[in-house]
């Protein structure tokens, strides 16, 4: 039994809102579950409600008692609020959110930016290309939805004190302020964050490259007229040498980023004595503004060799880590989630073999390596680590300046968008010649107004046959929804590339799994068993 | 290969020469300056990544990494 008296967290972690610490539950001090979550952060939240709305019982523990303060995720992507909205969220993240499509690049005392760019290329999508939110906005929301399920059970203040990994269950031990117990879980998925207590216990791998410069994060607030906009310096006059980034979030306050340097003191870099004169450098000499939060930060671009671990599922940082250049970190954890509840609840329905999760396990890491292949190339850009390197990233952006090519090349952070999975064994790749167009297997469906909506939302959260006309035949196990029966719907036929007769197979997740200029209810059923795992006949 | 390694240019001393001037009177730091900009400028116009990759794999021959 946990034996082990818990933390008290409240004293080592600064808390935004307390929860009343859960009871013991019913079951102790021995119980079973289904789905155990570790972690109450964001990618536990937001798996435990669509585990939830799949009908699962689901219990999250969480060591905490509160919702944390503090600088965290603050960028939600197109792909994170299209997943958010699927999970009842979306809506209000956007109207609480800042949002922004446009980034802006400048350099040295340049006012006009060197690069810009828009990160919602295709207009006419429910989400925008991005928000900016606290994260303690969007977990509390996540909580709140969290609590409409029955099915979900929160236990705030329970700390997993020691696992115990077997073939066809996985022993918890968890201990709280009202006591320890023991839990058998059918599967425990570890959200439990970049120092995860669960990959500890474990004794697993983390392996990747660790950054040796300090960024400062001084979050303000201050009434100012500036643009919902992503603004980049490379070595202004007020950071000589360095980055600067300054991000919108709501209640008027301003994410900046200050790069540091190597060899700094920590401890005096977040004094307000010291952060002060660069605020005022950087925004004007009379600025007024507040403190809301300042620290210092490292990183590292890191994933574990596997995700899955027989019952034991990693997702989120966890599971990979990246630089936060490219809002590549929290974004890669709703990724995760998107792609393991499905079929996790395929799983417990018994409509596919656990064999599926290896499918979760290549494609998370598909997500994780791309992730961080683009964060590592934006940090080399924007802290070069010689002298040439810092010689060719001025040239780049000297010559954006001077010739369109070399915009391109400027790197401030390639910005999280969904990551194909082409080399996914759960694709049926295309038989007939698509000339490019459309949405090929391995990508998700692009978003497209539809009837008095949108696409995304009619697909909800299962598989879907989208058509061009009466396809003559159903298949168990997918929904068929015939675009030319609905109205408004040029858009998602264009987007799709769906000509009369034609067909594509979308994943519970959105990815499209197989496509037909003229389908047939063999090929659409073949293609339904490969993308629940089962080997292409 | 693609990356061509037979000669390829006309009056090679008369582009040789402005790449030696081109570099006159600048001091260490301006020339690799000015260096990398070349660099930039021609990899675009070349325009394919075998053939730069196969540039740059052959212009580290020698050096300590190859």
């Amino acid at each position: 039994m946990g034996s082990m008296n818990p933390v008290n967290w409240r004293e080592r972690v600064p808390v935004w809102k307390a929860i009343e610490a859960s009871p013991l539950p019913a079951g102790a001090p021995s119980e079973k579950a289904k789905i155990v979550i570790v972690g109450t952060g964001l990618v536990g939240l937001a798996q435990a409600i669509d585990l939830g709305q799949r009908g699962h019982d689901v219990v999250v523990l969480g060591r905490f008692d509160f919702i944390p303060l503090g600088s965290k995720a603050i960028c939600f992507s197109k792909r994170s609020l299209d997943i958010l909205d699927r999970l009842g969220v979306g809506e209000q993240s956007v109207e609480r959110g800042v949002v922004w499509n446009v980034g802006k690049v400048f350099w040295k005392e340049e006012r006009a930016p060197v690069y810009q760019f828009d990160m919602l290329p295709v207009k006419n999508q429910k989400m925008p290309g991005f928000i900016n939110i606290q994260q303690y906005y969007l977990e509390e929301m996540l909580i709140a939805r969290a609590m409409e399920l029955p099915n979900v059970d929160i236990r705030w203040g329970h700390d997993v004190t020691a696992i115990d990994p077997g073939e066809g269950s996985v022993g918890v031990e968890v201990a709280s302020a009202a006591g320890g117990y023991h839990i058998d879980a059918e599967w425990l998925i570890a959200c439990d964050g970049n120092k995860s207590t669960i990959r500890e216990l474990m004794g697993l791998d983390f392996e990747g490259r660790v950054f040796e410069d300090n960024f400062l994060i001084a979050d303000v607030k201050m009434k100012g007229e500036r643009p919902s906009e992503r603004w980049f310096w490379f070595d202004p006059p007020f950071n000589p040498g360095k980055s600067v980034l300054l991000h919108k979030q709501p209640d008027d306050v301003w994410r900046i980023d200050f790069q540091l340097g190597w060899n700094i003191d920590r401890e005096a870099c977040i004094r307000p004595e010291n952060v002060d004169p660069l605020i005022r450098a950087m925004l004007g000499q009379d600025v007024e503004y507040e403190q809301e939060w300042y620290s210092v930060y490292t990183f590292q671009c890191r994933r574990m060799a596997r995700f899955v671990h027989g019952r034991v599922l990693f997702a989120g940082d966890s599971a990979h880590l990246v630089s936060p250049f490219g809002a590549r970190g929290c974004n890669g954890g709703f990724a995760d989630i998107d792609n393991l509840g499905w079929k996790l609840d395929l799983i417990l329905r018994g409509e596919a073999d656990a064999s599926l999760l290896e499918s979760y396990n290549e494609e998370a890491i598909a997500t994780a390596d791309e992730n961080i292949l683009n964060s590592t190339r934006s940090t080399d850009f924007i802290t070069p680590k010689s002298k040439i390197s810092t010689i060719f990233r001025d040239a780049v952006l000297e010559l954006s300046g001077e010739v369109p090519f070399a915009q391109g090349l400027v790197n401030s952070g390639r910005l999280s968008t969904a990551v194909s999975y082409s080399g996914s064994a759960l694709n049926t790749p295309d038989g007939e010649d698509w000339q490019g167009k459309g949405i090929a297997p391995g990508s998700p469906a692009l978003d497209a107004p539809l009837d008095e909506g949108w696409l995304l939302e009619r697909l909800g959260g299962r598989f879907v046959l989208l058509t061009n006309g009466d396809p003559g035949f159903a298949v168990p196990g997918v929904e068929t929804i015939d675009l030319s029966s609905i109205s408004n719907a040029a858009r998602a036929l264009e987007r799709h590339d769906l000509t009369p007769g034609a067909a594509i197979l979308i994943r519970p997740d959105h990815y499209v799994a197989a496509r037909w200029k003229s389908p047939t209810a063999a090929a659409v059923a073949g293609a339904l068993a490969r993308a629940k795992g089962a080997l292409p006949s | 290969m693609k990356l061509v390694t037979s000669p390829n240019l006309a009056n090679a001393d008369g582009v040789y020469e402005k790449l030696i001037a081109l570099h006159h009177g600048l001091d260490e730091e301006e020339s690799m300056r000015v260096n990398a900009r070349l660099i930039l400028l021609l990899i675009n116009h070349i325009g394919d990544a075998d053939i730069v990759s196969e540039a740059i794999r052959h212009a580290g021959l020698g050096t300590q990494q190859n």
